[in-house]
């Protein structure tokens, strides 16, 4: 069963049209990649599944049902390509910023832990290098304790180095948690190492042109040699879609 | 080599100023050695410059009397009236500023907030801002005639459109990438407002304020000298119909003071306010040299 249902008829920008006939569905405990280059609509199919966006035609279903669940806090959490901290907070009021000054001092705490970022509480966002700064947008992320996370690049603008070892994080974090994913991006090698299922965007208004099963168990070895099968498969399908 | 110049960075700002608590003396002593006695030098200079030309006759006292002698007006002065004018002076711009700039808060996050309203405001607002607070002087006379409330209401009148004017801007001018991270949480817009909005535009307000608070002592001045009992402009005309330039002067010095202590207490609390700020002056030595 599908937690979360896109379709997308139309979504243009003026005269010209975005995405056209798009559908996406996202199943329960599921990790989907989006991979496609710059202007495919990828980050707008994104924004429209988080509800940023509601100029489009179509719909968006969620299906998250929990007994449990706080009614205030919603069942979708986004990253940004941006860590988009609140400068004049602290990294601990902005991990709990959903809450306000109330937030629940115990989460934040263990999710600073969880992040890696001991003793830093109190700092505020101008102290942060840019991956400091993603891993407080993440546990800001987490706090609400999503079923759905959508992230749109969220390690693009961080250097090789942190974005290997903050997608392992993320991986780690959601695995833990049961969190279904949608990330967007435009890097291969990160969709392969996500995904479960990878949807390939065309250019322009392209749509999902492919979609593919990744077939690696987890925890995956970045240098197993499926992958690099796959990421074959991966540049075939994306030339025959005149992406590159 | 980025790990630990991250932890230079970052150790001194965030946990040394909590972890060392340095007894009261020492502090006060480290806050006198840190004023900065250059900016002393003129006008320390032009007084001693002054006393001599005077004492040598180069200057007549009728024109600029010699600062000793500005010494002794200002004591008889301080035994007299000279601290009710301040009062009387410091009140009508404490009044009219605060009523000014709570209204300008008020207006500004309206307009600034809602669209609509910019389209029906913004052109009158505009035109508004254009005459001069003095015009506004006699009908205020003729309204509220020559008591304190005309003065109050043109000291108002002038505190209001920087402060306006710098909120609106402000509200204009925030991330919209921060606002979407408030509305991926599903938050109202009073909420959005008290949450983002006003912290956000929070440096644009603190400047509004206190060019607010100068045009305030401007026209308190303007409101003194045209009709006025007591107060510093009061100070003013009584001196240039005595032809008493002593008295002028030591207005003008009292005018000074004021709106440097003014202003250094609205800098001290923009500085607390805003310490999260990430600019180049806060930054670099950590205060603005």
């Amino acid at each position: 069963m599908s937690i979360l249902d896109i379709d997308v008829r139309n979504k243009s920008f003026g005269d010209i049209t975005v995405l056209h006939d798009v559908h996406l569905a996202l199943h329960d405990g599921e990790a989907a990649v989006l991979l496609g280059p710059s202007g495919c609509g990828k980050s707008t199919l994104l924004r429209i599944a988080a509800g940023l966006d509601k100029r489009f035609t179509g719909n968006v279903l969620v299906n998250v049902n929990e007994p449990g669940r706080r009614s205030a806090s919603p069942a979708i959490a986004f990253v940004f390509q941006e860590p988009r901290l609140m400068p004049w907070l602290t990294v601990a009021q902005n991990i709990g910023y959903a809450d306000g000054p109330r937030f629940n001092a115990a989460r934040v705490e263990r999710l600073i832990a969880d992040v890696g970022l001991n003793g830093h509480a109190r700092t505020l966002p101008k102290a942060l290098s840019g991956g400091m700064a993603q891993r407080v947008a993440i546990a800001r992320a987490l706090y609400t304790e999503p079923r759905i996370l959508l992230l749109d690049e969220p390690f693009s603008a961080v250097d090789a180095f942190t974005r290997m070892k903050l997608q392992d994080l993320v991986l780690q974090l959601i695995e833990r948690r049961g969190i279904s994913f949608l990330l967007v991006t435009h890097d291969i090698d990160e969709a392969l190492y996500l995904g479960d299922r990878i949807y390939m965007m065309g250019a322009r208004d392209g749509g999902i042109q492919h979609d593919l099963m990744v077939d690696v168990p987890r925890p995956r070895d970045r240098r197993a040699p499926r992958l690099a099968e796959l990421k074959n498969e991966v540049l075939t399908a994306l030339q025959a879609a005149h992406v590159i | 080599m980025s790990l630990s110049s991250r932890e230079i960075d970052t150790e001194p700002h965030v946990t040394g100023r909590e972890t060392r608590s340095p007894g009261l003396l020492s502090k006060l002593r480290s806050r006198l050695l840190r004023i900065d006695l250059r900016g002393a030098i003129v006008p320390v200079g032009a007084l001693v410059l002054l006393e001599l030309f005077v004492r040598m006759g180069w200057i007549s006292p009728y024109v600029i009397p010699a600062p000793s002698e500005l010494y002794q007006t200002f004591l008889r002065l301080a035994e007299g009236t000279l601290w009710t004018n301040i009062a009387a002076s410091s009140l009508r711009v404490l009044a009219g500023f605060v009523i000014g700039s709570l209204l300008a808060v008020v207006v500004g996050s309206i307009v600034g907030m809602w669209f609509t309203a910019e389209r029906y405001l913004e052109p009158t607002f505009q035109a508004l801002r254009a005459v001069p607070s003095l015009a506004w002087v006699p009908l205020l006379m003729i309204w509220f005639g020559i008591g304190e409330t005309s003065k109050i209401v043109l000291i108002a009148k002038s505190a209001f459109f920087p402060v306006y004017l710098n909120l609106f801007s402000g509200i204009r001018n925030v991330d919209r990438k921060l606002v979407e991270v408030g509305e991926m949480y599903q938050q109202s817009l009073p909420v959005l407002v008290w949450r983002i909005f006003i912290p956000a535009s929070l440096p644009h307000l603190f400047t509004g304020l206190r060019y607010g608070l100068s045009l305030a002592w401007l026209s308190v001045v303007a409101a003194e000298l045209l009709a006025a009992s007591e107060g510093i402009g009061y100070m003013l005309s009584d001196g240039r119909e005595l032809s008493r330039p002593d008295l002028v002067l030591i207005a003008i010095f009292c005018l000074a003071v004021l709106g440097k202590i003014s202003d250094s207490i609205f800098k001290i609390v923009e500085d607390r306010c805003l310490k999260w700020r990430d600019t180049y002056s806060v930054s670099f030595t950590g205060r603005t040299s």
